[in-house]
């Protein structure tokens, strides 16, 4: 473990980490914890300690093949049990399967002062030969200054520890070391701190504005890059989570692939194809502008494709809104009983806001859903500020991208002031943003709704309006007047006006019809005289061009007879026109 | 000194235990010493044990010496976890001291032995 200036070089290549399997806590420390040497875990009463070590070794036990060794000083082995019981750890097979070995060590109350030397010997050979039992390659002291109330002398008690996490480094054990937080600036109670140069972590666990939040922080990581944030954890059933804040890159993959929002025509103003999937869909609206109805027809139509469906219902009841849904005519039952859809509904008031965030982070992942509906995520900012409300919608939009889900999260904006800036902050994690809004015009509110943004594709850009009936939303055909967009009755009249104007050129058309067939008829009927009047003249020239025909023959005979009669060149007669060149010549 | 001590010794006893250790015979006192190896401190408080014992106990003592690097399972069964720790399996209740028993006083304080000359003399 020769430390090279370059800590990052040194972090990649000299220093070995052992996976904790805790959720998140691996993504902060790059890894793991630092293997083979001592961590300290510190933190106040009910803050998570103990429970750390637990699910620090079980997790090593279970999923990474090293056994471990729980040492207590606190609680006994069956309240340990009970305990782990309730993150769902079996401890007991653990134990019987010699993956894990605990030892509880009874601290009992100092009397009389030291008789003489001592050292830890004892607990060494505990140590060692539990180690021994079950092949350990992580052990856990919780909480190892419970020591200090038993044993006299502390100079020599501290020194023997000191003793004690060296010995630990030797055998190669990753060490847990657990500690009672003494006041704000002391991680430990007798100063043990000292002795644990490697890793830090400090459990927290705050009320704020009567809301509880545990929070974690990697105080200090010796030869490694860690996160330094103080980020929120989680403990339920299935162990601790970790969020981690920032770590999560900007490296998801980017889908082609498009799905439906489950309204044709809504799709029609995404160019036709819908969303993007694993795409983010901010739909924001005052109250009763049909959010839930949109988001319930996105849900309708991946259910009907055979998608999971996982819908965060932070304002009504799941029966309400499947109750809500029908009425318009999406039915969401079948769904939920062929278990495509699932509702997970709570107040977010009931937890802080990271509860609530881990609380999300869990149910997708063991749901694994690939359509998510937060509706709404404007009463996470009841629990929380702004700021906090953005930090935790950048890390479930980029947890959810990561995963390829999509997910429509509703937003409730409060009327008046723009809608825009109000929401500008979250708006820019987002990739699609449709606007619903209430368009009030002639002393009647209407629905309409626009795409305000949708990154990667051509959207329409026109304020379509839209109705809730009992076949579910129906987007309408688009009406601008001088004033905007025409809606409601506004738009009906002028539907009626359009009507009755088409209604006019129709009748219109037909007269100038009706005027085109008169002026044929007419042009037919001069046609016919004129044609009439020719035929009689025809006739007329006709006969006057025949009657002097017959007079030439007439006269041609005459002649012939003349010249007959008077012996002259027959052929000159014959030949015609060319007998007066003959002659000149 | 060796008066008051018998003396307030039953008393000790009849306090701690009343019912079951009988009266009339002296108790045994048995004790555990918990060593590793042969260690300069486990062979002192062995040392010790000895000489307090033939003083204080002559007669009615057993002492085991247990050395916890030949068996360490034994170290979990008496709570062991600093060396040497003498463990005091008799007279009830069981009692721990910690140390190599350099300081005699309160070895005697802690084997209940002291404390109860005392208490004879204050009381």
């Amino acid at each position: 473990m020769t430390r090279k200036p370059n800590a990052r070089q040194s972090s990649s290549k000299t220093l070995r980490k052992a996976l904790t399997g805790i959720q998140g806590l691996d993504e902060i420390t790059g890894g793991g914890l630092p293997r083979g040497r001592p961590t300290l875990v510190s933190g106040g009463a009910g803050s998570g300690k103990t429970l750390f070590g637990l699910e620090f070794l079980v997790r090593g036990a279970t999923q990474y093949d090293e056994p471990g060794v729980f040492v207590s000083f606190e609680e006994t082995i069956p309240d340990l049990t009970v305990n782990a019981a309730s993150l769902g750890f079996d401890l007991g097979r653990l134990v019987a399967d010699k993956k894990l070995f605990i030892d509880h060590v009874l601290v009992s109350r100092n009397e009389g002062g030291a008789t003489g030397e001592y050292d830890l010997d004892g607990l060494f050979i505990r140590i060692a030969d539990a180690a021994q039992r079950v092949g350990a390659k992580r052990i856990v002291l919780d909480t190892i200054e419970a020591l200090f109330s038993e044993l006299p002398n502390p100079a020599v008690l501290r020194a023997e520890i000191h003793r004690l996490f060296g010995w630990l480094k030797d055998k190669g054990l990753t060490t847990v070391i657990t500690a009672e937080r003494d006041g704000p600036h002391r991680l430990t109670r007798h100063g043990i701190e000292e002795f644990v140069s490697d890793c830090v972590i400090v459990l927290d666990h705050r009320i704020r504005e009567e809301i509880s939040t545990r929070r974690l922080r990697v105080v200090k990581y010796r030869g490694s890059t860690h996160g330094t944030n103080e980020y929120p954890f989680l403990i339920d059933e299935h162990g601790i989570s970790v969020l981690p804040i920032s770590s999560l890159g900007l490296d998801h993959a980017a889908s082609d692939a498009r799905i439906s929002t489950g309204i044709a025509r809504l799709d029609g103003m995404l160019s036709g194809k819908g969303y993007y999937r694993g795409s983010s869909i901010l739909m924001s609206g005052a109250s009763g502008t049909g959010k839930t109805s949109v988001a319930a027809h996105f849900v309708d139509a991946a259910c009907r494709r055979g998608e999971r469906c996982l819908y965060f219902a932070f304002e009504e009841s799941p029966r309400q809104i499947v109750r809500n849904m029908r009425s318009i005519g999406i039915d969401l039952d079948p769904w939920i009983r062929k278990g495509l859809l699932h509702f997970h509904a709570a107040r977010p008031t009931y937890a802080g806001i990271e509860e609530v965030l881990l609380v999300t982070h869990n149910h997708i992942s063991s749901f694994e859903p690939s359509v998510v509906v937060v509706d709404p995520i404007t009463n996470l900012i009841s629990v929380s500020t702004l700021n906090e409300v953005r930090s935790m919608l950048t890390r479930l939009v980029d947890f959810l991208k990561t995963r390829q889900i999509t997910a429509v999260f509703a937003s409730l904006t409060t009327g008046g002031g723009p809608l825009e800036a109000s929401e500008a902050d979250i708006s820019s994690l987002m990739d699609t943003w449709l606007l619903l809004k209430t368009v009030e015009l002639g002393g009647e509110r209407n629905r309409a709704l626009y795409v305000l943004k949708s990154r990667g594709m051509e959207h329409s850009n026109q304020i379509r309006e839209f109705l809730i009936t009992d076949q579910g939303v129906q987007l309408l055909d688009v009406y601008v007047g001088p004033e905007g967009v025409l809606t409601g009755t506004a738009r009906q009249s002028q539907e009626g006006r359009e009507r009755a104007e088409a209604t006019l050129r129709q009748q219109q058309l037909e007269g100038r019809g009706r005027e085109l067939d008169r002026k044929r008829e007419i042009f037919e009927a001069r046609m016919s005289t004129l044609r009439a009047e020719f035929g009689v003249e025809e006739e007329i020239l006709q006969q006057s061009i025949s009657e002097s025909r017959l007079l030439d023959e007439k006269l041609l005979q005459d002649r012939g007879q003349m010249m007959i009669s008077r012996d002259a060149d027959a052929s000159a007669f014959n030949n015609g026109g060319a007998t007066p060149d003959a002659r000149k010549r | 000194m060796p008066t008051t001590k018998t003396k307030t010794k039953t008393t000790a006893t009849t306090r701690v235990r009343p019912r079951t250790s009988t009266p009339r015979k002296p108790a045994i006192w048995k004790l555990r010493l918990f060593v590793a190896g042969q260690s300069p401190k486990s062979i002192r408080a062995f040392a010790n044990l000895k000489v307090l014992c033939e003083e204080h106990l002559k007669g009615r003592y057993q002492i085991e010496v247990i050395d916890l690097l030949e068996h360490p399972h034994m170290a979990r069964g008496d709570q062991i976890v600093a060396i040497p720790t003498l463990v005091i399996k008799l007279p009830p209740p069981v009692r721990k001291i910690v140390g190599d028993l350099s300081h005699t006083d309160r070895v005697l304080v802690g084997m209940a032995l002291q404390q109860v000359a005392w208490l004879g003399s204050e009381g």
